[in-house]
């Protein structure tokens, strides 16, 4: 594809409305999925403090800066803000509408206006979240699950927290559908399935749970409403309830989210590794095709969670089952990316480094997942920091690294200029160094027996604490001094230029930033996502 | 397949008249002694209600096969997340 067309408008300056309304009512996939980062960035960022209030409290045993209430707020809070507002809407938000529609050849997503009303739903989710904070009985108390019995008797403000979360449910699945429809009828003539960017199916993997699953949790959700508010006692085993029915229906949805949370980030990783190894993707078949399987068998895992809640040893036995054929099509992936390295001509920039801990730090969050799945041994470390250890590994280390992955990336692709090197790949030390000293020391602070969300622990933790809490700070630094790099450079860097990591997805093609449309008329695709010979060819 | 089916008036009503009918029946089973095949009756009607309701109230018995194969996917998933539940449920 040659460079030399006329100058296209780029999508920041062409706008029918002034201000902040051509942002918050544009129907652009590019800008929607821009407001989704914002929005998203900025809680994670909220719960990074949140998080770093946490630690502080956990530096020494006793009191430290919060008491037991104020804890048992703060870790609901920072979960439900880390959850909800930030890793489920952040990659189908951000970059699923930023890339999806350029990567499959559309000008658009199929339904634009409701991607609109998606980000909507999300805002006005999230501000009921935040009011449900400072009114009522306060911010709730029960942890991200909102477990019963507790969740039904706490004086806290849990109804309208939960009531957030459910209108946020629905701009899960309103964006599940659109990218759903999108995929399946908005690709460029010659965008075969199997031409398609492994971004792009994982994308379509994560859909598909979004529409199917998310509906389980807004059902979950009302009927905790209604036992709160109407006292139903579909919970309360006095009145014939039963409460591990709640732990089913809210795992139901909740894990299978979790793989609303990985399976993008694991998309994000099969298209960096091969471009920064100069080497088309190993496998690419298995890995489309372990996104989709990870989507169906991770559906059905959910009784892993509950082994210890005195659920049947049936059950106990089927769900450890299944949680151990997730193993394989995750493994499959990691085993594909390790190959496509192999023999490659790597080069280590920001987004090939996020990637490669990427492989690294989810692996040990797999794997300890393994010794959580394994029902003999989760009996030991149920509800202790190892699960906390274990579940950040695969959330933050996985998830969390491979958007900054996706940051350094794609944006300077959407904003034409980009960060400096240098302090990228300091930024990137610092926070690598600073979360394996965090979350290692908190796995191993587990298997010596201290449990999670107690805001006090018995003293001879308190060594292993400290070392954690110096990581989280180390961890901060790293994100600040990434975040300083990305604003300035975005905003006033050296100006981003054509195909400088030589990709061969379509995002690649087009001019930078994207013209409004994406593409000046109809793409003709010709050649695979990995095909770095076939791209110079017409 | 895109024409606009018209259900009469008359079996419209008539259907209304069965769910009322297996709504009376789900609450005349309540009273009646059946150990674990309570759930699975109740389930039952609960299952022929709803058919009753996709089918005609929905318009599914008269939708494309695409829809179908849609819908059919969405029950079958749900099924399935039940279905895995009576693991616990049933030998508890
Ligand atoms: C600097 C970053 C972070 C720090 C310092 C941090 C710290 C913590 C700590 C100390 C806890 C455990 C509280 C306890 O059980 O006593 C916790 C819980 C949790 N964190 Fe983080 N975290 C960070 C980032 C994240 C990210 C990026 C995510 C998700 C994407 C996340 C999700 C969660 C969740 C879901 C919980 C469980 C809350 C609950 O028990 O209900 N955290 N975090």
């Amino acid at each position: 594809m040659s460079n030399a067309q006329p100058p296209q408008a780029s999508f920041w300056n062409d706008t029918g409305r002034s201000g902040i309304a051509a942002w918050i009512f544009s129907t652009d996939h590019k800008r929607i999925g821009l407001l989704y980062l914002y929005s998203t960035f900025g809680f994670f960022l909220t719960g990074v403090l949140l998080g770093l209030l946490l630690r502080i409290e956990l530096i020494a045993p006793g009191r430290t800066i919060v008491g037991p209430q104020t804890y048992n707020a703060l870790f609901t809070v920072h979960g439900v803000v880390m959850i909800f507002l930030f890793i489920l809407p952040s990659f189908p938000g951000a970059f699923g509408n930023l890339v999806m529609p350029i990567q499959v050849g559309a000008r658009d997503v199929a339904f634009p206006r409701l991607n609109l009303l998606s980000w909507w739903l999300y805002i006005i989710g999230a501000v009921i979240v935040l009011v449900s904070l400072f009114t009522g009985g306060g911010a709730p108390d029960t942890g991200w699950t909102f477990y019963v019995p507790f969740s039904a008797r706490t004086g806290t403000n849990v109804s309208l927290a939960v009531f957030g979360v459910f209108i946020i449910g629905f701009s899960a699945i309103l964006t599940g559908l659109n990218f759903i429809t999108t995929i399946h009828r908005l690709r460029a003539p010659g965008m075969t399935w199997d031409r398609l960017p492994l971004f792009t199916w994982s994308l379509y993997a994560t859909a598909w749970v979004q529409v199917l699953a998310t509906p389980i949790l807004a059902i979950t959700l009302v009927l905790v409403m209604a036992e709160r508010l109407l006292g139903t006692g579909l919970f309360d085993p006095a009145r014939g309830g039963d409460p591990l029915m709640y732990q089913h229906l809210f795992w139901i949805y909740s894990h299978p989210a979790v793989y609303i949370m990985i399976l993008p980030a694991m998309g994000v990783i099969s298209d960096i590794i091969p471009v920064f190894s100069r080497k088309p993707i190993f496998g690419y078949k298995m890995i489309a095709f372990s996104s989709l399987a990870i989507a169906a068998a991770g559906s059905l895992v959910w009784g892993h969670h509950m082994f210890t809640s005195g659920m049947s040893d049936t059950a106990v036995l089927v769900f450890s089952f299944l949680t151990f054929i997730v193993a394989i099509p995750s493994a499959i992936k990691v085993f594909n990316w390790v190959s496509t390295l192999y023999r490659g001509s790597i080069s280590l920039e920001a987004p090939m480094l996020f990637a490669l801990s990427f492989i690294l730090l989810f692996s040990i969050g797999g794997l300890s997942g393994l010794i959580l799945g394994a029902a003999a041994t989760d009996v030991h470390v149920h509800d202790t920091h190892f699960v906390v250890g274990h579940f950040h590994y695969v959330m933050f280390g996985g998830s969390g690294f491979a958007f900054f992955a996706a940051m350094h990336y794609w944006l300077p692709k959407f904003y034409g200029r980009r960060y400096a090197e240098k302090p990228a790949l300091l930024a990137w030390a610092l926070m690598f160094t600073g979360f394996n000293l965090l979350y290692f020391t908190m796995q191993v602070l587990g298997m010596k027996g201290m449990p999670r969300r107690y805001y006090d622990y018995l003293p001879e933790f308190a060594s292993l604490n400290l070392l954690a809490t110096v990581g989280s700070w180390i961890l901060a630094a790293g994100l600040v001094i990434m975040l300083v790099n990305l604003f300035r450079g975005l905003r006033g860097g050296v100006p981003f230029e054509g195909n400088p990591w030589g990709g061969a997805t379509l995002e690649w093609s087009v001019a930078t930033p994207p013209p409004t449309e994406n593409f000046e008329e109809e793409p003709l695709v010709t050649h695979g996502p990995y095909d770095f010979e076939g791209m110079g060819k017409p | 397949m895109n024409e606009h089916h018209i259900i009469s008036y008359r079996k419209l009503t008539g259907i209304w008249l069965v769910l009322l009918l297996l709504t009376a029946l789900t609450v005349a089973i309540t009273r009646v002694e059946l150990g674990g095949y309570k759930v699975l009756a109740a389930l039952t009607i609960a299952c022929a209600k709803a058919g009753l309701v996709i089918a005609f109230f929905m318009h599914m018995k008269y939708e494309g096969r695409l829809l179908r194969w849609l819908l059919f996917l969405a029950l079958l998933t749900l099924a399935i997340f039940i279905g895995l539940t009576f693991f616990d449920v049933l030998y508890r």
